[in-house]
């Protein structure tokens, strides 16, 4: 099959990078979240364990 | 609370995908056949082949949590297992993509690598649901691990399979997985490999982290919790 | 071992025999299939590669409820315990059930390969017979060792009829490719083996593979 015209193609291409980098970025973000938040919980528990 | 080099491997992976995607747009040459849509080869293949290697190391690192009992290699095996899915659906999207833009159509079965890694992939998602489905940590963590052994010694069986059914059936026409690479793209294949397997390692680590975490945190609240019944 | 085998599997086939459970319900749903096939392709008669794609797909599914059906009687009746604390090798009790899987899949064939021939197929099945039984045997080898530690894998969990078929059907795929493809040209008009090593070879090293894995990884089943 011919190769498709450049603007064409463009978008295909990307349409992939985008998918795999907007993974990842949701990926980490999301982990990123999660031990930003056990960590401040980890923090205010050991708060209260010196008491 | 971090492991430690995890920011050297992090700074390590975005400045090698940086690297690869500059090599993709800029130093690789436009392929003859597919044009400009052949550099998604260059973000499908390599996460198609790291995602496989993720599933067969989840296999391996369940086959060191059953023959020495040591939960922590489970919970290794599992993230593998975990990102590995990740970077499925990663593939199979790009791998749609590439088809839609090569063929027409938004699935081909000629593809040997997409079409075996759509049944492995089908297969480890039942991983979730064997898995939760088990309420005994320990026996949870045991099933899971046979799971993975058994899963990760399928997936080369069943690619050699379906690239033998597929080179009987439809001749690969255009054969950019194998085959001579010519210079330019090999290396900018390999960077993006390099790239790909960095990234896999650096989200294991950072999802083992948050597992660590949040079973410090447990511990901690299980600590208080005895705590305060002793003294009430 | 051996012993132990024999005796666990002889307690599985008389059960079969007397309570008619499996292997009945299994050759009935590969018939059922079959009318299904024959409405949903509306066709009177099949060959070549939908027939092999018909027949194998259909005596894979049926091979599903076999399995699911696997530790029925030791799950209701709480066998399983008694087998656990009795001084059992966990590989005796594999190979009990992975026998008796392959003999109640061997029963099922008796009668679906016929009535297939009979229903389905337009070219006969005639002159390919031993072919034919070499490739279903081998194929069944291989079921019935991955059937018996799905079966296994799935047995203590609450969601078993859904992960049995989950579980078992991607991990059978190679087995259906090389049994489609290996029995696709007998089932032509002019019929007549062909490339049948290669196919053969994919089934032997996945029978091979699998009876292994199987065997190695079955002790860290069922235990406590």
């Amino acid at each position: 099959m011919p190769a498709l015209p450049l603007d064409e193609a463009g978008k295909y291409v990307a349409g992939a990078y985008v998918v795999f980098l907007t993974l990842i970025v949701v990926y980490v973000a999301i982990l990123g979240a999660k031990i930003a938040r056990i960590d401040r919980e980890i923090t205010e528990l050991a708060a209260e364990d010196e008491e | 609370m971090y492991s430690k080099g995890l920011k050297p491997l992090s700074v390590a992976t975005v400045v090698t995908l940086a690297t690869a995607m500059a090599l993709v747009f800029f130093y690789a040459p436009l392929d003859a056949d597919q044009g400009f849509v052949q550099k998604i080869f260059y973000v499908h293949v390599p996460m198609a082949i790291v995602a496989l290697c993720g599933f067969v190391a989840g296999g391996v690192m369940a086959i060191r949590h059953l023959r020495s009992g040591d939960r922590s290699w489970d919970m290794r095996s599992y993230v593998a297992i975990h990102i590995s899915i990740i970077l499925g659906v990663g593939v199979l999207v790009t791998g749609s993509i590439w088809a839609k833009a090569s063929w027409g159509h938004w699935w081909v079965w000629d593809e040997p690598v997409l079409v075996s890694f759509l049944v492995v992939f089908l297969l480890y998602c039942v991983y979730y649901p064997l898995r939760f489905s088990i309420e005994d940590p320990e026996r949870q963590a045991r099933y899971s691990s046979v799971f993975a052994i058994v899963a990760g010694a399928f997936v080369p069986l069943n690619f050699a399979a379906v690239r033998l059914a597929e080179s009987y059936t439809h001749p690969r026409v255009l054969s950019q997985t194998g085959g001579s690479l010519p210079g330019d793209m090999r290396l900018t294949f390999l960077v993006s490999l390099l790239a790909m397997a960095l990234l896999f390692v650096t989200l294991w680590k950072l999802e083992l982290t948050a597992k660590h975490a949040s079973m410090q945190l447990k511990r901690l609240r299980r600590k208080l919790a005895e705590r305060e019944a002793v003294t009430a | 071992m051996i012993r132990a085998t024999r005796a666990i599997l002889r307690k599985d086939l008389l059960l079969e025999l007397r309570t008619k459970e499996s292997v009945p319900a299994m050759t009935l749903f590969t018939l059922t299939v079959y009318v299904l096939f024959h409405f949903g392709l509306d066709r009177d008669s099949l060959d070549g590669e939908l027939a092999a794609g018909v027949l194998w797909v259909t005596l894979l599914l049926a091979a599903v409820i076999g399995v699911t059906r696997l530790f029925a009687t030791e799950r209701e009746q709480g066998g399983i315990d008694a087998l656990l604390l009795a001084p059992v090798d966990r590989t005796a009790l594999f190979l009990a059930k992975a026998s008796a899987l392959f003999l109640f899949l061997v029963a099922v064939e008796l009668v679906a390969v016929p009535a297939f021939g009979l229903l389905l197929l337009g070219p006969g099945l005639g002159g390919t017979l031993p072919e034919l039984v070499a490739i279903l045997l081998l194929a069944n080898l291989g079921v019935a060792s991955v059937g018996a530690l799905v079966a296994a894998l799935a047995a203590e969990t609450r969601a078993r009829e859904l992960i049995v078929p989950l579980l078992l059907l991607p991990l059978l795929v190679p087995l259906l490719i090389a049994g489609a493809q290996a029995t696709e040209p007998f089932l032509r008009q002019d019929q007549g083996p062909e490339d049948l090593d290669r196919w053969l070879a994919l089934l032997t090293l996945y029978d091979v593979v699998f009876v292994l894995v199987s065997v190695a990884v079955f002790d860290y089943l069922l235990e406590d």
